[in-house]
């Protein structure tokens, strides 16, 4: 294998990949500009982010939410700012699923509807989560048994639930159809120290099951423990001072 | 896209209460817009069905407004008679095949009566060309007698062979009483829907006897004549209010028109009854425009509290858009959602708002009938009344893409992370 070679392997195998992003509010100065930040295929990342630091602009970028104004921004080795506005809509959709910091849920769905929410706009996450089940229903079910949420709440309207349960049910929609990609945004925040652990390794347990890669955002740097590696934005990003 | 609406659904269904009351607004407005629609429509047929088979209406000269008004719908009073030789020289003419003289003045407790000649009840038409129906008894033929419109029977409560007593002149609460000469109900009308219902009528000759002691407009002192002696008088009339003229043949209808207009012994004049009706029905069409124009008002006011409670609704779901936008929903399926919400509450909104009319029809029709003569029918919507309704929902689809366009400009702002 030639060098060459070896590099377009390395490429099929990065889930994310950017080279020097820049990105600016209109008319203010430059809040991102990252040389380089790369995942690897499953594997699970920590970045450490403070408030201030570029948290949500990244994840916004990475999510084709926002364009970048310079750099290069592939995800699935497919470059991001190719694609028109609903084809990164779909993009997203097929590929990544999310997890935020609280009020993860849709208050007026059940928590089975929520959980299948991105099967709705994504074709490619039902019929690969109907690979894992008979049903969209029964994948469903299953990810909600794997995540340790009782069968009776399932019903139950989102807003029923307490903070750890709706987090468990907002991982098991961000995981549904086994997207490549979770991005966690400091999930664990609004829970008390002992159920962050549980919930960090259900979480790791299930992405590890789905084969996602897990970005998981935040502040706390005792959650970092078990991550294949740990990242500081604060660092990376060069708008930051050091 | 069955989920989209199922979304909106479930997510109207979150906010039932603000959204509910919203919709209540609408069906209210849409219950006004219809029930004024369905009034209007009524009046103007009631209006164009007062008299039909008509060929023309003779009267004093005034204006043909006047004519018509006090000679089919009794409103306000003739300012000037007729005089009877007219009336007989105009029946003898060979191009007409019968008159009915009219002749006003006189009310019974707030109802007018019409003397007239038992040819009304053989001449006189209305509605699609259908004559008077006697509901029970017959035309009066003697003096003394009377037949009775149904609403003056029903409001009243007479039947046959109750006795009555005429005022003398119309209106007002202090009418002298012809209390010496009581009249027999020896006949009532059929419902028509039309003035008739609401009069009095009598001969011409009773018309003539109950005034025989009278001279300007009150009893003359000491001159007390007797039901039973009046047959000695001349009862024939001097003076009739106006005249129903039905010819052989409507195309000769200019020619006697011109006639009569020209006549050289009497200022007189003919009206077509269907111009002088679509006449008047422009003058009245200007009220009825302006009710309908404020009841359409009415639906954009509550069109205009719909999308202000969905935009107020809006700072609140920020988040929940932001979700949406997470689990892969495009800005335009964010405004779909918004629109279809709309559209689903307007369409309730419209929905109920028939359903009110309809309940309103069944249980208030028979009161609009009692109190204003006018005949309400429980029919299914017609073809002007389902395009209104279209109307409204395409209007509310319209103002609903203000909430959809802002739901969208928020989806992009925002991205995945909202700022709350």
């Amino acid at each position: 294998m030639t060098a060459a070679d070896l590099d377009i392997e390395a490429h099929k195998n990065l889930v994310v990949r950017v080279r020097d992003l820049r990105f600016a509010w209109p008319e203010s100065d430059p809040c991102l500009d990252l040389p380089a930040f790369d995942i690897v295929r499953g594997r699970h990342v920590f970045l450490y982010g403070p408030s201030g630091c570029g948290k949500s602009t990244l994840l916004n970028l990475l999510a084709g939410v926002l364009r970048p104004a310079q750099g290069e921004l592939r995800l699935l080795e497919t470059d991001l700012d190719q694609l028109s506005g609903a084809a990164r809509d779909r993009f997203r959709a097929n590929h990544i699923g999310f997890i935020f910091q609280q009020f993860n849920l849709i208050p007026y769905l059940s928590v089975l509807d929520n959980v299948l929410l991105p099967c709705r706009f994504s074709k490619r996450r039902a019929n690969r989560a109907q690979e894992q089940s008979p049903s969209l229903h029964d994948e469903a079910c299953r990810l909600l048994r794997h995540l340790d949420l009782d069968a009776s709440l399932w019903r139950r309207d989102a807003t029923a639930l307490s903070v750890g349960q709706q987090q468990r049910v907002a991982a098991a929609r961000a995981l549904i159809g086994r997207p490549e990609l979770v991005f966690a945004d400091e999930p664990t925040s609004a829970l008390d120290e002992e159920r962050q652990a549980a919930f960090l390794a259900l979480l790791r347990q299930e992405c590890v099951a789905a084969g996602a890669a897990l970005l998981f955002v935040s502040h706390d740097r005792r959650l970092a423990a078990g991550f294949d590696e740990q990242r500081s934005l604060a660092t990376l990003n060069r708008t930051v001072p050091a | 896209m069955p989920g989209l609406i199922k979304l909106a659904l479930l997510s109207a269904w979150n906010r039932r209460y603000s959204l509910g009351l919203t919709m209540l607004a609408i069906a209210l407005a849409v219950t006004l817009l219809l029930g004024v629609e369905r009034i209007r429509h009524e009046v103007r047929d009631g209006f164009a069905q007062s008299v039909s088979g008509t060929d023309l209406i003779v009267g004093a000269r005034s204006s043909p407004l006047q004519l018509v008004l006090y000679s089919v719908f009794r409103l306000g009073a003739a300012t000037h008679n007729m005089s009877w030789n007219s009336a007989e020289r105009i029946a003898a003419h060979p191009a007409v095949a019968w008159t009915i003289p009219i002749s006003l003045g006189d009310s019974h407790r707030g109802y007018p009566v019409v003397g007239t000649t038992p040819d009304y009840f053989t001449y006189f038409q209305h509605g699609d060309r259908e004559p008077l129906r006697l509901a029970s008894g017959r035309p009066f033929a003697d003096l003394f007698e009377t037949v009775i419109g149904a609403e003056v029977a029903k409001q009243l409560g007479y039947v046959r062979g109750d006795e009555i007593t005429l005022s003398h002149g119309i209106g007002g609460t202090r009418l002298m009483e012809h209390a010496d000469k009581p009249f027999t109900v020896v006949g009532v009308l059929a419902r028509t829907g039309t003035p008739v219902d609401r009069s009095v009528h009598i001969n011409l000759a009773s018309m003539e006897a109950i005034h025989l002691d009278w001279a300007g407009g009150a009893p003359l002192p000491g001159l007390d004549i007797s039901p039973e002696q009046v047959t000695r008088f001349d009862l024939e009339p001097k003076n009739i209010t106006a005249l129903l003229v039905g010819l052989e043949s409507r195309a000769a209808v200019f020619r006697i028109q011109r006639e009569i207009n020209r006549a050289e012994e009497e200022a007189l004049m003919a009206v077509l009854p269907g111009v002088a009706l679509a006449q008047l029905w422009q003058l009245v069409g200007v009220a009825e425009q302006a009710l309908l124009l404020i009841s359409a008002l009415v639906v954009v006011v509550s069109l205009v509290g719909l999308v202000a409670a969905m935009l107020t609704g809006l700072d609140q779901r920020r988040r929940e858009l932001a979700i949406l936008r997470s689990s892969g929903a495009r800005p335009r399926d964010v405004f779909a959602l918004l629109a279809l919400e709309g559209g689903l509450v307007t369409l309730s909104g419209v929905l109920l708002g028939l359903l009110l009319l309809t309940a309103l029809l069944l249980f208030g029709a028979p009161v609009v009938e009692a109190r204003l003569g006018l005949g309400l029918e429980l029919v299914a919507p017609g073809l002007r009344e389902l395009r209104l309704l279209g109307l409204v929902l395409l209007v509310s689809m319209l103002a609903c893409l203000l909430p959809g366009w802002r739901a969208y400009r928020i989806s992009l702002a925002d991205g995945l992370t909202p700022r709350v």
